[in-house]
């Protein structure tokens, strides 16, 4: 399962549960209850919807029952730009925030180690944006760059931009605060596998005729490997759903809509709740799909 | 086992230190160190830790470099270059096995790096040098401690190295196994005729594997030589409690002729030989090693060539398997201890028995220093 990836340990499990069993399930259960009231449910009321098709009186938000698998084959007709938008928006802010994170992580967690203070210093700033809303953050990008702000008109003024272009509404804009929005999520993870790295190992590399570089690329890098994982998946899947930063309140206009505006769009204004529910669970089933191609493919059952 | 350390060429380098010195923010770890290991030898730095042995290793390796000073191997300055860029390989204390990779590509990561014909036959081969041979594939964490170990030496021995550098790798096993791995290493040494820098805090084992030993303390080398000699002789306090247990009188030189001094001890006569002596006037410091002196139960007859002190009283006896260790308490003298074999009757004298102790004059060493209560003491040590 792709959410293995978060484990430290994925070796063989425990032997034979039998007389713990009970207790095991005992204390599982208001997790299971959890699960079961929060996640199953939902999931179910959100596939009948998606199936279900227009009420007989033919009034707007009025559906009954059924069984519509042509559901999704419309929504994937009509929508199909802004699935392919979201994923390629959220793999261009999960790279960009890995390039970002990466090297901060590696500071904190590395070549900070000797100052504490600087440290948590360090990491209190990268925790410190959670202070304000996630709302208000966006909303400040958008003022820092708006179509007034010296930085357009610089831009314009150096022939970067032309006089009729500007940031907000674009796709740069919306990647930049996803990545921005997101950095957080992946610095952490990466910093906490790299904060448990032995710096004996690295050295071991310089001895073995190894150059900094490539004791980083051999070394350091498979080490970090469950880190990145890890930050890869709490960005990806989160961006590749959310709706904020590519809406037209905010960052984007109705060229940079991904999947997330599309389904409120369809959710509150249109009251196409079928289209909406089979867009969302077709948003799930291809990101599990791609998160459990990811996970695979970069082996993580072979770290430690 | 070690058929196939044939393979390997006999081309240790010698090792030259000049006026090393490593300064760490609040202390300075070695003061003023100057060293040189022959090509081919095994070398053993012994001291306790914080003594700077380590620290020692490091400006080898590369890891640290010192604030002043000049690192030579085989003739040529290596003090500023890289330690990737150096001819030396290190077993380190933890083993520092890459935990990702299998044991084979850990052996084949120093040949591949150095972009070596064959690396993996090469480290294949040196896997069976250890034999470890059938384990190749496994990751170092599926190892025991002592496997892991082996496994760290044949990735150090692979590459060849001109300069071995071992950090205390055998501290982290139990007795036994460490027995077995010094007689291997030592072997592995012989054949391979590389040049070894052994680091160690465990006096027995630099004993037994060197071919010299330094004794380091508080960033200096308090002595240096062969292993016999070291112990047989030691020139400092220091030495002579942490090689070995000593028994150490200090008194003024009362007596001076041409072959020999003699301290006066509360009314004592303590001789030692000018040749084994490092200062002949004023306040020294004698002397022997437990299992060199003896006890008597009845006075013996006083002899020029031997030392005798007495009577005093046992009070405390222990039992060590081979030898039996005596404590005796002798007044206005202090406490002595004496070694006796166990080949009789176990042991020899009660608790509380007077006994007096004696000792050749030629067993007898003097000390540079004092030690630091400036009185007669016992010392144990480990």
């Amino acid at each position: 399962m792709a959410f293995a990836a978060f484990g430290q340990n994925t070796g063989p499990s425990a032997k034979a549960p039998t007389k713990s069993g009970r207790v095991a399930w005992i204390l599982l259960l208001p997790g299971l209850m959890y699960l079961g009231l929060f996640f199953l449910t939902p999931l179910f009321s959100l596939i009948i919807t998606s199936l279900q098709v227009p009420d007989a009186s033919g009034e707007i938000g009025r559906y009954q029952y059924g069984f519509a698998i042509e559901n999704y084959w419309l929504v994937i007709e009509s929508y199909w730009p802004h699935i392919l938008r979201s994923f390629a928006y959220a793999l261009a802010a999960t790279v960009l925030a890995l390039l970002i994170s990466y090297p901060l992580a590696y500071f904190i967690g590395v070549k900070a180690r000797r100052r504490p203070l600087l440290q948590g210093l360090m990491l209190t700033l990268v925790i410190a944006p959670f202070f304000i809303s996630f709302l208000l953050r966006t909303i400040a990008w958008k003022q820092i760059f708006s179509n007034e702000s010296w930085i357009v008109n610089t831009l314009q003024s150096t022939g970067l931009l032309a006089g009729d272009q500007y940031l907000v509404g674009t796709p740069f804009m919306v990647i930049f605060g996803l990545t921005y929005a997101f950095i957080p999520f992946m610095t952490l993870p990466i910093y906490s596998t790299l904060e448990r790295l032995d710096i004996r190992y690295l050295e071991a590399g310089a001895d073995l005729y190894a150059s900094p570089a490539t004791t980083f690329r051999k070394i350091t890098l498979p080490l970090s490997l469950p880190g990145i994982i890890s930050g890869t998946l709490l960005t990806f899947i989160p961006i590749a759903g959310d709706y904020v930063n590519a809406s037209r309140d905010f960052l984007g206009s109705t060229e940079t809509a991904m999947i997330g505006n599309v389904v409120e769009t369809n959710y509150l204004q249109i009251n196409d709740y079928p289209a909406a529910s089979a867009l969302s669970v077709l948003l799930m089933l291809a990101i599990l799909l791609l998160v459990t191609f990811y996970v695979k493919r970069s082996g993580t059952d072979d770290l430690l | 086992m070690h058929k196939l350390a044939t393979e390997f060429v006999a081309r240790g380098a010698d090792l030259e230190l000049i006026g090393i010195r490593k300064e760490y923010p609040g202390f300075t770890a070695i003061e003023n160190l100057d060293l040189h290991i022959p090509a081919g030898e095994f070398f053993a730095l012994l001291g306790p830790s914080g003594c700077g042995k380590t620290t020692t290793l490091r400006l080898v390796a590369g890891l640290d470099e010192p604030t002043r000073g000049q690192i030579l191997i085989g003739g040529k300055d290596i003090t500023a270059t890289k330690p990737h860029q150096r001819p030396v390989n290190t077993v380190f204390q933890s083993y520092a096995l890459f935990p990702h990779m299998s044991v084979l590509e850990n052996v084949a990561f120093g040949l591949k790096q150095r972009k070596i014909e064959d690396p993996m036959p090469k480290a294949q081969a040196a896997l069976d040098l250890v034999e470890l041979g059938h384990l190749a594939l496994r990751k170092p964490q599926q190892l025991s401690g002592g496997q892991q170990q082996r496994v760290a030496l044949a990735r150090a021995l692979v590459n060849r190295p001109s300069l071995l550098l071992l950090d205390e790798p055998l501290g982290a096993l139990d007795l036994k196994l460490r027995r077995q791995m010094q007689i291997e290493l030592k072997a592995i040494q012989m054949e391979v005729g590389l040049t070894f820098l052994h680091v160690t805090h465990d006096q027995e084992e630099a004993m037994d594997m060197a071919d010299t030993v330094a004794v380091m303390n508080k960033g200096r080398i308090e002595q240096m030589g062969a292993p016999e000699k070291l112990y047989d002789r030691p020139k400092t306090v220091f030495v002579s409690k942490f090689l070995g247990q000593s028994n150490l009188f200090v008194g003024e030189v009362a007596e001076s002729n041409a072959d020999s001094v003699s301290i006066n001890v509360s009314g004592n006569k303590i001789t030692v030989p000018k040749a084994r002596a490092e200062n002949h006037t004023g306040t020294i410091a004698i002397g022997v090693r437990p299992e060199k002196a003896f006890f008597h139960e009845e006075e013996p007859q006083r002899a020029s060539d031997s030392n005798l002190i007495g009577p005093g009283e046992i009070i405390d006896i222990r039992f060590t398997g081979v030898s039996n260790q005596y404590l005796i308490e002798i007044p206005a003298i202090g406490n002595v201890t004496v070694f006796a074999q166990n080949v009789g009757k176990s042991p020899v004298v009660e608790l509380g028995a007077k006994v007096w102790v004696s000792w050749k004059v030629e067993h007898s060493f003097g000390l540079a220093d004092l030690p630091a209560n400036s009185q007669t003491e016992s010392i144990s040590v480990i």
